[in-house]
């Protein structure tokens, strides 16, 4: 009895790894298959003339514009300096935000009369549209790489901050209790306990403020700059060359999508002891 | 210190709460406690009563409204590193292994690492968990988290050891073993423990005095000694004519208090 449920058991076990499977590659056929549609229509469209290409563009020319863009240079200078030029101020202005972030949010989350002093003023300045202040910084900073590096660091830290001061808020009072009757002085009850019950809130918000921080620097180069992707669009917007916008569209994409996955890879490392969120095989 | 000397002393103690509605709540009202040196004390009493306020105060996690809290004769001015204190709910830390859960007090203490993990694994070791230094707390079982949570509060050594409703969550079974297991700690270590539960049965079969709170705000209401012979066998010692007479007194006097508590709450439902 005993003996035949477990070989029954045992039987299981592949059998729904390989539904698992086989589910995994019907997701990513219908995927492929989503994508296909989307860009074959619009293709379609353009070349029958339903919609404009000069207007809106057709994929195969947006192809063709990366093509030209990696062979021949952009009208900036080579197309990797461009890349390069956004990314480091993309990700100036997001590890200094997000350290702001953390900080300040650790602060004023472990500190009530912080808290009640200048909770107040980070609600106001989180109301403002911060995206203006882009204008100011690039008066005041120049065409350079500081402008946009400071429109990042605005964009992020009101998210990170934000997540932080809940993140530390919501530490289990149970678990501050026990670290210190085990011996914790305040300093290794913010290490030891608050950080890492935090530390997810956090990470959460490192999703979406890579994000902001690309924005950042895209907008900032907008408003002024010498280099850089955002540059790169003004320059085919004021040629008309819906591709060309399409075309840096489409390798900001591919930046933000790399950064996202590598931070994926981080937060599962760091939350590695979490239990598995959610059945193991779904119905 | 000298012999003789109460480990543990309230006098008059008093803690009040300020409700969100801003009315005045008292949890306990002139509780006087006095706990010997390696007594085995336990506080039985009915549900929100004021229990854990009473464990709080002594652990110095929290400051008594009125009235005077001496542990180890002296007065409790905030944590104090010869209290232990395991706590009703889980309170490990759940993004660290057993081990590391365990090595926390003395690393907190500042104790080298090496010393702090090799101590963990002789504590880990005598709760019977070596094969499990390495899960992490949501991989165990409710008993195996509360062996983690007793390990890590055995292995600072206190003089004074706190348990509030430390078994509450678990099936009869584990909880009788997790007895027998507390008692055997106990033994070697001869900390004065201040037990609380609402399990009267789980009082008298543990302690060497049963103290009876009144329904909140708490005071004490009676203490009654137990003078069952030690070694206990908590299994065993349930079905001895003393015990079921020591029930039969105690159950009669926290009945009242029971129905005081259960009365209120229907009241308030009503
Ligand atoms: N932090 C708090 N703020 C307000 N009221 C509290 C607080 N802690 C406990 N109380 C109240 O004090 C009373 C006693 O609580 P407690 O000591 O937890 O009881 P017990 O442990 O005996 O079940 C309860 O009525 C509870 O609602
Ligand atoms: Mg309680």
């Amino acid at each position: 009895m005993t003996e035949a449920r477990i070989t029954q058991a045992e039987a299981a076990a592949p059998a729904a790894a390989e539904r698992l499977a086989r589910r995994r590659r019907l997701v990513a056929v219908l995927q492929i298959a989503v994508l296909v549609v989307v860009l074959g229509a619009w293709e379609l469209c353009s070349r029958t003339g339903i919609v404009d290409p000069f207007f809106f563009g057709m994929p195969s020319e947006v192809v063709q514009q990366i093509r030209t863009w990696i062979a021949e240079g952009t009208s900036l200078g080579p197309l990797w300096v461009q890349v390069l030029v956004t990314l480091e101020e993309t990700l100036l202005g997001f590890a200094i935000g997000a350290l702001l972030g953390v900080l300040f949010g650790v602060a004023l989350g472990r500190n009530q009369l912080l808290a009640d002093v200048f909770g107040i003023y980070i609600k106001i300045a989180n109301s403002i549209p911060r995206v203006v202040l882009g204008s100011i910084f690039v008066i005041a900073l120049g065409l350079g790489m500081p402008s946009k590096v400071a429109l990042g660091v605005v964009m992020v830290f009101f998210v990170v901050f934000g997540n932080a001061f809940q993140g530390v808020r919501e530490a289990d009072r149970n678990l501050i209790a026990n670290a210190r009757i085990l011996g914790a002085s305040p300093r290794q009850v913010t290490w030891s306990v608050i950080m890492p019950s935090a530390l997810g809130w956090i990470l959460a918000s490192l999703h979406v403020s890579f994000g902001f921080a690309l924005v950042g620097a895209v907008v900032g180069e907008f408003l002024g700059a010498r280099q850089g992707i955002g540059l790169l669009i003004a320059t085919a917007q004021g040629a008309f060359n819906a591709n060309g916008v399409f075309a840096a569209m489409f390798i900001l994409a591919v930046v933000a999508l790399a950064a996202e996955s590598l931070i994926t890879l981080v937060e599962n490392r760091l939350l590695k002891w979490r239990p598995n969120q959610g059945p193991e095989t779904g119905f | 210190m000298a012999r003789g000397e109460p480990s543990i002393e309230l006098r008059r103690a008093t803690r009040s709460f300020i409700t969100p509605t801003g009315a005045m709540l008292t949890a306990i009202h002139d509780v006087d406690l006095t706990v010997a040196a390696g007594e085995f004390c336990a506080i039985v009493g009915p549900t929100g009563c004021g229990k854990s306020t009473t464990l709080s105060l002594i652990s110095g996690l929290a400051p008594p409204t009125a009235g005077e809290v001496y542990v180890l004769g002296k007065p409790v001015t905030g944590v104090d590193p010869r209290v232990g204190f395991v706590f009703q709910s889980d309170a490990l830390f759940p993004w660290r292994n057993v081990l590391d859960n365990v090595a926390a007090g003395p690393i907190f203490r500042g104790r080298p690492r090496e010393e702090a993990l090799a101590r963990a694994a002789d504590w880990i070791r005598r709760v019977g968990l070596s094969r499990f230094e390495r899960h992490h707390p949501h991989q165990l079982s409710g008993g195996m988290r509360k062996r983690v949570a007793l390990a890590q509060t055995m292995i600072n050594e206190p003089a004074i050891l706190l348990m509030d409703e430390p078994f509450s969550a678990l099936d009869v079974q584990t909880r009788i073993l997790m007895q027998d297991e507390l008692l055997q700690l106990w033994s070697t270590a001869k900390a004065s423990v201040v037990f609380v539960t609402h399990d009267l049965e789980e009082a008298i079969a543990l302690a060497d005095r049963v103290v009876v709170m009144t329904a909140g705000p708490a005071t004490v209401k009676s203490s009654y000694p137990i003078d069952l012979p030690r070694p206990r066998v908590t299994s065993e010692i349930r079905f001895e004519p003393r015990f079921v007479e020591l029930s039969r007194l105690i159950w009669n006097d926290l009945r009242e208090e029971v129905l005081v508590s259960y009365r209120r709450a229907a009241g308030v439902a009503a």
